[in-house]
């Protein structure tokens, strides 16, 4: 009798456990009571039941590699400058080659050493001699290209974690995922298309100088001069000679704010740059004063003001006749700093609010009356004995929140839908144990005897099934995605409950009643 | 109160050529209607693309959302009014295969501010908007093919260690039967296969496990009471009535509650709670009818 007691101590103290955990989500929006010294965190609700927006995305970690390249192809020529190798040519293959054109066997050897010296991660991968003219064509190695991309994959993932925590809203997640891919999720947006705007900019800021000393025209007829290039302004028409190496670019930046002129009433980003970019900026603004610096915003130029004086103190504005919000848009992406490749958008949900409600409540709406008809099926069929299963399965709802609270898990609808199907389970033990007592009262077993040997005999059945039920959700939940793992919660949850306030609870308030109360005939 | 009277026992497995040729009849019709006929008509998890549900606040007719779409060049997508008890006809189902997204060029976007302009922004509410690249759309059907393999593998493993392999055979077969059935009638009826449906296929799959497992579990019972020689086919037959009076109040309850599920839960839901609503019943069907006969083949062979 001992154990009895005792056993009945542990199932009162996993009830109330699981009801205390149970209690903050049960109860809704209501406040929890003053001196609530139990646990506070609920459920947390999926997007699809919230509303919110659920995208992938995927850095193109490829045009990192790309990138680099490009800036290798920029600077060799001013090192082989330096080193009198006479070249004619410096050509960027995609996506990951090199070619070098120069004059003479002495050339190559220098070229050789300069790569070997300053680049020794490119290969060279292939020599041609033609008409006096050498290419060489340079790979870069494999193992630097990945290390690029698993750069551009990590900064990728701080910058757009930066930019979501610069929206202000709470409880958004941000996960990596294989293959650069990112999952980012953020609950209650009534704007999507912002969130889309502020992951997606690169948000590379460059400060270039003008080249006034050439006209713009002839370079559009296609004379472009040495280490040039046409760029264009931010209304894409305008066209505007640009040197190609940047001067300054956006990682020098420390803080990006919005102001407003006075005079126009016309908002503008103002930036501070690090203690190396303020050094760099007034010794370029020094050294060109006079020329225009054209200020670029992924490519584009929003500006390209006349130096008038070395500027120090390291700040800058970039203009652009920008409305409020993008001014502010700007200064959040500048703050969190520039992507190292372009985003992809690979998958993209949004639920807006309004079907979040509708489906909560149509989702709790039909699994409340599916229950009650279940519930009242039980008593009708099985008298007594039902309302206990029925006594159980309220337990049971009741611990599958608890647990699911305390396990910090996402309820989602089909996680709603899941529930509900635990419900089924549920009720299916509860018809198992009681057929198998009226089998065993059928063959003139006292009531006590029936229940021992109605439980004992229908153990292995339940057991069997919910565990083979219960390795199907574990298998989901692993390889699932979104719906299906929420639905594989649940339900893994709820067959755990099952077990417990079957084959544990039912069976010690049963065995009470028919011990404690001297019952001849249960009604079943 | 009693549905099935104790002590009733009919000759299921005597039955069973007739429950071959049925399911068989069933099952054929299902393959050719998924292979030869109407198809799958897979949703934009698996085929990618994109998905949009919008409700109006004002009466806006089909014919005024395609030319408003038109005007972006998107002529090719489908336009499908929605029925709930709270949008009264004022709702739509947008979808066009192959987008190309990428954050400048993003077609939810495009009709999101082309529906403002037209209908103007405080009548507009975009209730869902989805959008699914190939990668990913490959990505998911790789993931649900793998999951399912994976479970069978356990659900083999499993019940060859708590029963015999033989079991195992019968379980996964009416696993398969129910599986291809279930598809069939979505192929036939023309149903959308999404995510949630294939949740739905999963959930299906445990339930009608848990169907087949607990008649499993009678045979076994039975079979260890025997000694000597006896006839496995009446045994069967024994243990199928013996659990008949559950399986039929277990189907039963988890059918009120899917039937609630498919008629209250809205649209969300609904293909979810159809797959279940089929599942129930030929998942009862199959534990009766199906898995223990297999069993009984297989079983045979090995002596």
């Amino acid at each position: 009798m001992e154990t009895f007691k005792m056993k009945g101590i542990l199932i009162l103290v996993v009830l109330v456990i699981g009801l205390l955990f149970a209690i903050p989500s049960l109860i809704g929006d209501a406040e929890l009571p003053q001196g609530w010294i139990g646990p506070k965190s609920k459920v947390s609700l999926g997007l699809d039941l919230k509303g919110g927006i659920h995208m992938v995305l995927r850095v193109e970690s490829a045009k990192a590699v790309e990138g680099r390249i490009g800036v290798i192809a920029g600077d060799i020529k001013p090192q082989m400058i330096t080193a009198r190798i006479r070249y004619s040519k410096v050509v960027f293959v995609q996506p990951d080659k090199l070619a070098v054109q120069v004059r003479s066997q002495e050339d190559y050897d220098a070229l050789s050493k300069l790569m070997g010296d300053s680049y020794p991660y490119m290969i060279e991968v292939d020599k041609k001699s033609e008409e006096g003219l050498m290419t060489i064509t340079y790979q870069i190695k494999a193992e630097e290209a990945q290390k690029i991309k698993d750069q551009a994959d990590e900064q990728a993932l701080e910058v757009i974690r930066n930019r979501i925590n610069g929206l202000g809203i709470s409880e958004t997640s941000t996960i990596p995922e294989r293959d650069g891919r990112i999952v980012v999720q953020i609950p209650g947006l009534t704007d999507p298309e912002k969130a889309k705007k502020i992951i997606g900019k690169t948000a590379a800021l460059e400060f270039k100088l003008v080249d006034d000393e050439h006209p713009v025209e002839k370079a559009l007829a296609g004379d472009v001069p040495e280490g040039d290039y046409v760029a264009y302004m931010k209304d894409g028409r305008q066209p505007i000679l640009l040197r190609q190496q940047a001067v300054l670019n956006g990682s020098m930046i420390d803080d990006a704010r919005v102001s407003i002129k006075a005079t126009y009433n016309e908002p503008y980003v103002s930036i501070s740059f690090n203690s190396d970019g303020a050094r760099i900026f007034e010794q370029v603004t020094r050294e060109n004063v006079g020329k225009k610096l054209a200020i670029l915003l992924d490519g584009k130029v929003y500006s390209a003001p006349v130096i008038r004086d070395a500027i120090a103190g390291g700040k800058a504005m970039i203009e652009g006749r920008f409305t409020d919000e993008e001014a502010r848009d700007l200064a959040l992406v500048l703050r969190a700093g520039a992507l190292p490749a372009p985003v992809d958008i690979l998958e993209e949900r949004t639920v807006g609010p309004s079907l979040g409600r509708d489906s909560i409540r149509m989702g709790v709406h039909a699994a409340f009356v599916g229950g009650l008809l279940v519930i009242v099926f039980m008593v009708i069929y099985y008298r007594w004995s039902g309302s206990l299963a029925d006594f159980a399965l309220i337990w049971n709802m009741i611990i599958i929140i608890g647990v699911m609270a305390i396990l910090g898990a996402v309820l989602t609808l089909p996680g709603i839908a899941g529930m509900g199907l635990t419900i089924g389970i549920a009720v299916d033990a509860n018809i198992l144990v009681f057929e198998r007592i009226r089998e065993e009262l059928r063959f003139g077993r006292t009531s006590k005897m029936a229940i021992e040997a109605g439980f004992k005999n229908a153990f292995s059945a339940i057991f069997d099934a919910n565990i083979t039920t219960l390795i199907a959700a574990l298998v989901l939940f692993q390889f699932g995605t979104g719906p299906v793992k929420g639905f594989a919660v649940t339900l893994s949850v709820g067959i755990l409950a099952t077990l417990f306030t079957c084959l544990v609870l039912s069976r010690w308030i049963m065995e009470w009643f028919v011990n404690n109360r001297k019952i001849e005939r249960i009604s079943i | 109160m009693e549905l099935i009277r104790p002590g009733t026992r009919i000759d299921f497995i005597g039955y069973r050529k007739y429950a071959y040729v049925f399911s068989g009849v069933l099952i054929a019709i299902g393959l050719i209607s998924i292979f030869f006929w109407r198809g799958l008509n897979l949703g934009i998890d698996f085929s990618g693309g994109l998905e949009m549900q919008v409700a109006f606040k004002k009466s806006v007719q089909t014919a005024e959302l395609r030319k408003a779409l038109a005007t972006l060049g998107f002529q090719d997508a489908r336009i499908q009014s929605i029925t709930s008890a709270n949008t009264q006809g004022n709702e739509y189902l947008i979808r066009m295969q192959k987008v190309q997204s990428s954050p400048k060029e993003n077609e939810s976007t495009k009709i999101q501010n082309v529906l403002f302009s037209t209908f103007g922004k405080d009548k507009v509410d975009i209730r869902r908007a989805e959008v699914v690249g190939g990668e990913v759309s490959k990505d998911l059907q790789n993931k649900g093919f793998l999951a399912c393999l994976y479970a069978c593998i356990g659900i083999i493993a499993f019940i060859w260690w708590r029963f015999e392999f033989s079991f195992s055979i019968g379980a996964i077969l009416s696993l398969v039967h129910d599986i291809t059935l279930t598809v069939g009638i979505f192929s036939l009826t023309g149903k959308e296969i999404s995510l949630t449906v294939i949740a739905a296929l999963l959930a299906l799959l445990g339930y009608s496990l848990n169907d087949t497992i607990v008649v499993f579990d009678r045979i076994r019972e039975n079979m260890k009471k025997q000694s000597g020689s006896y006839d496995l086919a009446s045994l069967m037959s024994d243990s199928v009535s013996q659990t008949l009076s559950r399986t039929i109040l277990t189907s039963m309850t988890v059918f009120i509650v899917v039937l609630c599920l498919y008629l209250m839960g809205g649209d969300v839901i609904h293909g979810f709670a159809f797959a279940m609503l089929i599942g129930v019943l030929t998942g009862t069907y199959s534990s009766i009818y199906i898995a223990a006969p297999f069993v009984l083949i297989f079983h045979k062979e090995k002596k």
